[in-house]
């Protein structure tokens, strides 16, 4: 809109390079370059911002983990290292046929970019499914926080010991720190699903775009520019991976 | 009107003249600079005017010694105020002396509740005798607030969940204002009082007649030992607590003030805080040697009670310094006496020496 | 026309100047052409007019503060509307006025005309931002006309969380959406002051105004995120009853103290590096003198914002956090005062052997140098721990940070808006009422400010709305010297205005100043230079020995020749580079 409102209000001279200009460079730039390393530039901008909004919450976690070590070695026995380490596994996979993707983005070749990218969204897609799937279970088990939040005591053999099981509010866990471990738990993975989400959307706009010759798609800095954003997505995980899933206890 | 100006408030406290005197020093330091800056800021501005004769060849665009010149004064100056600001802020923050009067603060919406150690309890006033050093060890029950008396120039948050405490010595007899500093709500501005430093021979005849002159609505002052042993049998707490007991928990005999071991290999000092966190989340701190049993008692006890049972708790210990494992940390006060009793028997006499006598037992 | 005529005006009021044919503002006049725009300018523009909106509704609730304050038990406000009073007093402020006033309208003027840019890297993202500031802003409103809020400004938990029942939320929500409008608009400064400098325009011939600009926006993106995350987990524990602020909940009310001075204490820098860049243009251009120590002063703004990242804890004192860590946050907190002392002599030295002019710019400058001087001394009485335990909490702070956040931020927005308002607007407000309001201002507010330190020494708590009555004789001082500030700020309001209707055209350069945004017409087009500006020179490149020779030297001959490829020194070469 700005663009166009722009272009056309001015006769504008000693602009006259205008013509020769690369049909992807936006009026502000100056050449290409300029605007390829402003792109990048921006999108490190956001991603410290991003690293900021994750930070907050990663101090959230150390500090209540510290003040609550026995809560949280009791409820992270509530999570499936399998279903994380699945998990762990797709958004590396996923990852990696992003990076290739942004190299067929440079190279221009519009199969191996739709094939990289597809792959990416599957694995973004199985990621969320199985997510849906830990979720449905910590609702089954009351460990969603909230009204019918109802923690029961995991022993490290595994199951519920006897009276804890009968009556939660005697349990040695107190419900409100069990409560505040999932509270970060679906805060944090929830905020990180947004974040797979959005970048589903992101991939899947590129696809369509891709797959019909849009003309802005020749223009290589958008998948690139999906591709920093998707690593970053992926490196948030391999940090609540092991904060949650693998904390060690005795 | 000059007596409506009042340029400094009462000096009441040890630490007033000390901290005032670090004040001017930094009065005395920002009326030089500032004279200095608006000084130099007039003079240049008038004689550099525009149109002037001054001379203005061979300016100057910057200068490294100049600029060493005008670093170096304030971080020296700077580094000097903090440190004899921080040696200050140590005694202040830093652990009462012996022999100091405890007393015990909770903090509401829109009241200050504070006890003595013998009972009496005090709302928004609290009477202290002149020349003995006071050590506050303050709780909100609700929201945070802030135990403020500027003529001690003393103030500390009062937290929920936490105690904080905060000690001082009134120098002078008098009546000063006592706020709440940290906004709490709609009656902040309300929730204060005064604090009545009498001289020592007024105080006790305050503490004789049982400070009823206060809305205490205790008939009778009962120690808060006698309160917390009451508490403590009521709750059954011997049952696992008592060294006689069934000892599914660790006596509590000796405890206070000691260096505890736990089970997962860290040590905690029994101190007010860990004493209080073992009562409202036992699972957090597990002493060696013993299982997982007590269950919570949170929101089954308030912060009055707990107060009270770590009067108790207090009162039956530390060790006698003859065992060489205990390490008293905290400062003793007034009100604790040692005591080489096993707990589950516990002296039925927990009197203070100037309340009326325990309803304890 | 050239500027050789100026000899005996010292404000080119005198002479009449032909108004530039094609400029930002006569582009294209549809309502759907701003709304839509792309252009800083214009984007500017409806930033200056959303800001100064609730920087009056905020002044407002400031006014009324003080007239209730002028009797110990006030006048005609409950305890409750008191402090919904002096929260939306500061949340608009702080969050819808102070932190966007410098940089989201002169900074997205001038950041790129300084720079000799076309227009910001991101000129939808720009756009998108003051969106999101008028969806903040109106979420704000909604709030204030809902019932407000009672928590203040800084929302501490547990009271925020768990125990207002007022409009919590809702203003959150809208403090967040803020918070995306600054992330925006800093991310956008830093990429443009990177990656879009005119050739020539190194980092050392930046403005000192940039440089102040991009440490602020470093602050805006490293900081802003964690403050809206915060802010959003007190929702989620309003809403849900859960949460980790709350003991009740098992968490710990001080964290959120902790997380939102993180932000909070670098958001005053947010505030003041703005200004403090404003006043480096400011004084050098009206001493007519290269700024002193230039890198001295690009380096201090830096180290000011790296270090404002360390001292959050100063405001934590008296709370429950450990006395050590107390003792770290005060050494860092004097270690901070020393690049501000280093800006405020370096500024003074600036005028040494310069040509100075008295204009209404300057004398914003000048007040802001005086008043920042004392904001920043008394920080000391605050960064001082043993005394920060007798004066944090009570009228001491209140006048402290007013005197940083008005004295200075206010006084650095107002001379900023005076010194560029003939490039903004296109034309010349009244000089003389104009020198009228800055010294009102100055006086007006040390008068209101100046007593509340020492009724703060005497130990009056802030946020009180009954105080006992030996307190009261300063606070009717202070109430009354609120009224002369009052009026210092509305009287530009409407000379201002004025100006827009019935003001003389100015020149492209009426002060006679260095820097590119003096280089284009006034105002500029929406491409700010008709051709990108080669820069050769180095910043402040003033020569104060003959101020009128100066002024004919201030156009670099070498620019000129490359935008117009006339000799610079003929006649009909400035009016204009069309």
């Amino acid at each position: 809109m700005s663009v166009d409102a722009i272009s056309t209000t001015h006769g504008l001279v000693g602009h006259d390079d205008h013509a020769h200009h690369d049909p992807n460079q936006a009026h502000q730039f100056e050449d290409m370059a300029q605007q390829n390393e402003s792109y990048i530039v921006g999108m490190w901008s956001f991603l410290v911002t991003e690293i900021m909004f994750f930070g907050v919450l990663f101090i959230a976690y150390s500090l209540n983990r510290l003040l609550h070590p026995g809560s949280f070695i009791d409820a992270h026995r509530h999570l499936n290292v399998w279903f994380g380490g699945i998990n762990t596994v797709i958004l590396l996979t996923s990852s990696l046929t992003m990076a290739l993707a942004v190299r067929a983005a440079q190279l221009q070749s519009k199969v191996a970019q739709l094939v990289f990218l597809t792959i990416t969204i599957l694995c973004a897609f199985g990621f969320l499914g199985i997510k849906t799937v830990e979720y449905t279970h910590k609702y089954h088990e009351h460990l969603i926080p909230g009204a019918n939040f109802h923690y029961v005591s995991v022993g490290a053999e595994g199951g519920p010991s006897a009276e804890a099981a009968v009556n939660p509010e005697k349990s040695n866990i107190p419900q409100g720190q069990a409560q505040i471990f999932f509270l970060l738990y679906f805060f944090m993975t929830g905020l990180h699903g947004i974040h797979v989400v959005i970048g589903i959307i992101a991939m899947t706009t590129l696809f369509i775009m891709i797959k019909f010759d849009h003309p802005f798609t020749r223009y290589y800095m958008w998948v690139e520019m999906a591709g920093l954003y998707w690593h970053f997505v992926d490196i948030v995980w391999i940090f609540l991976f092991p904060l949650f899933y693998l904390i060690p206890g005795k | 009107m000059i007596k409506n100006l009042p340029l400094m408030p009462d000096q009441a406290s040890s630490f007033a003249a000390q901290s005032d005197l670090i004040y001017w020093a930094l009065t005395l330091l920002t009326v030089a600079f500032t004279l200095i800056v608006f000084a130099a800021l007039a003079f240049l501005a008038i004689r550099y005017r525009r149109g002037s004769k001054a001379d203005r060849s061979r300016p100057l665009h910057g200068s490294h010694l100049l600029e060493l010149g005008w670093t170096f004064p304030p971080l020296v100056l700077g580094l000097l105020m903090f440190v004899w600001s921080a040696k200050l802020f140590s005694t202040m923050y830093g652990r009462a002396p012996e022999g100091s009067e405890q007393i015990y603060v909770i903090g509401k919406q829109w009241m200050w509740h504070l006890q003595h150690m013998n009972g009496i309890r005090e709302n928004n006033e609290l009477h202290i005798p002149v020349g003995k050093p006071v050590k506050l060890t303050m709780i909100s029950q609700d929201v945070i607030h802030s135990f403020f008396i500027p003529a001690f120039r003393i103030k500390r948050d009062v937290v929920p969940g936490v105690y904080t405490s905060i000690w001082f010595e009134p120098t002078r007899a008098g009546k000063y204002h006592l706020f709440c500093a940290e906004y709490c709500g709609t009656q902040h501005s309300e929730m204060g009082g005064w604090i009545y430093v009498e001289e020592p021979a007024e105080y006790q005849k305050w503490l004789a007649s049982g400070g009823r002159r206060t809305a205490d609505t205790q008939p009778l002052a009962t120690t808060m030992e006698a309160k917390g042993l009451q508490l403590y049998e009521q709750q059954g707490c011997g049952n696992c607590h008592d060294a006689d007991g069934l000892s599914r928990g660790p006596s509590l005999a000796g405890l206070f003030g000691t260096t505890v071991k736990l089970k997962n290999g860290a040590t905690a000092v029994a101190d007010e805080a860990y004493i209080r966190k073992s009562i409202l989340e036992p699972n957090d701190q597990i002493a060696d040697k013993y299982q997982q049993r007590m269950p919570s008692y949170k929101g089954q006890i308030t912060e009055e009670q707990i107060l009270d049972l770590m009067a108790y708790i207090r009162s039956i210990g530390p060790r006698p310094s003859a065992s060489t494992t205990a390490t008293p940390v905290s400062s003793a006060t007034s009100g604790t006496r040692v005591h080489t009793a096993t707990a589950g028997k516990p002296n039925p006499n927990l009197t203070a020496s100037n309340a009326a006598p325990s309803r304890g037992n | 026309m050239s500027y050789q005529t100026t000899k005996d005006t010292p404000f080119p009021a005198k002479q009449t100047f032909p108004a530039p044919k094609n400029t930002y503002l006569n582009a294209a006049s549809t309502v759907k052409s701003w709304l839509l725009t792309g252009d800083h300018k214009r984007i500017a523009i409806l930033y200056l007019i959303s800001v100064s909106f609730f920087f009056a509704l905020g002044g407002l609730a400031a006014s009324i503060i003080r007239l209730e304050l002028t009797s110990p038990k006030g006048h005609f406000l409950e305890h409750e509307t008191y402090n919904k009073m002096f929260s939306a007093h500061g949340i608009f402020m702080v969050f819808l006025f102070l932190i966007p006033s410098i940089p989201a309208v002169l900074g997205n003027f001038l950041v790129p005309l300084m720079i000799g840019a076309k227009d910001l890297a991101f000129p939808r993202l720009n756009l998108i931002s003051w969106y999101l500031y008028t969806t903040a802003g109106g979420l704000i409103l909604l709030g204030m006309m809902r019932g407000g809020v009672d928590t203040g400004w800084t929302f501490y938990t547990p009271y925020s969380s768990m125990y207002s029942n007022t409009n919590v939320s809702l203003m959150i929500v809208g403090i967040f959406i803020a918070g995306f409008s600054s992330i925006a608009t800093g991310i956008n400064f830093i990429v443009t002051i990177h990656t879009m400098r005119a050739p020539g325009m190194t980092w050392f011939r930046l403005p000192l105004f940039i440089w102040a600009q991009y440490a602020t926006s470093v602050i805006i993106v490293l900081g802003t995120p964690v403050v809206a995350i915060t802010l959003m987990l007190v929702v989620v524990e309003r809403a849900l009853g859960i949460g980790i602020f709350s003991p009740e909940l098992g968490g710990d009310p001080v964290l959120f103290q902790h997380l939102f001075w993180f932000y909070s204490h670098p958001a005053v820098y947010i505030m003041i590096l703005p200004s403090m860049g404003v006043t480096s243009e400011i004084i050098s251009c009206f001493s007519r003198k290269r700024i002193f120590g230039y890198s001295f002063i690009a380096f201090s703004t830096l180290a000011i914002a790296v270090l404002g990242f360390l001292v959050w804890g100063h405001h934590m004192f008296v709370t429950s956090q450990s006395m050590y860590s107390s003792m770290v946050f005060s050494i860092i907190s004097f270690l901070v005062a020393v690049p501000s002392a280093i800006k405020v002599f370096n500024w003074t030295a600036t005028i040494y052997k310069g040509s100075v002019e008295l204009s209404a710019p300057m004398m914003y400058a000048l007040g802001f140098i005086g008043l920042f001087t004392i904001g920043g001394l008394t920080g000391l009485y605050l960064a001082s721990i043993a005394t920060d335990v007798h004066l944090t909490d009570t009228y001491f702070v209140v006048a402290h940070f007013h005197y940083v956040m008005v004295g200075g931020a206010l006084s650095g927005f107002l001379g900023g808006i005076h010194f560029w308002w003939p490039k903004i607007t296109g034309k010349l407000y009244d000089e003389g009422w104009a020198k009228l309001a800055a010294g009102l201002t100055f006086i007006g507010f040390n008068l209101t400010f100046f007593p509340q330190f020492m009724v703060g020494f005497l130990g009056m708590p802030r946020r009180y709305h009954f105080y006992p009555e030996e307190f009261q004789a300063y606070h009717v001082l202070s109430s009354a010297g609120a009224s002369v500030l009052a009026l210092g700020l509305i009287i530009p309001g409407i000379y201002l205005t004025a100006s827009l209707i019935a003001g003389k055209q100015a020149p492209d350069n009426p002060w006679m100043a260095v820097g590119l945004e003096w280089m284009t017409t006034s105002p500029p087009p929406t491409l700010n230079f008709d051709a990108t500006p080669i820069v050769t020179w180095e910043a402040y490149d003033y020569t104060p020995n003959d101020p009128e020779e100066a002024r004919h030297a201030v156009i670099n001959p070498a620019l000129l020749e490359i935008h117009t490829g006339v000799d610079p020194l003929g006649d009909g070469m400035a009016g204009g580079l069309e």
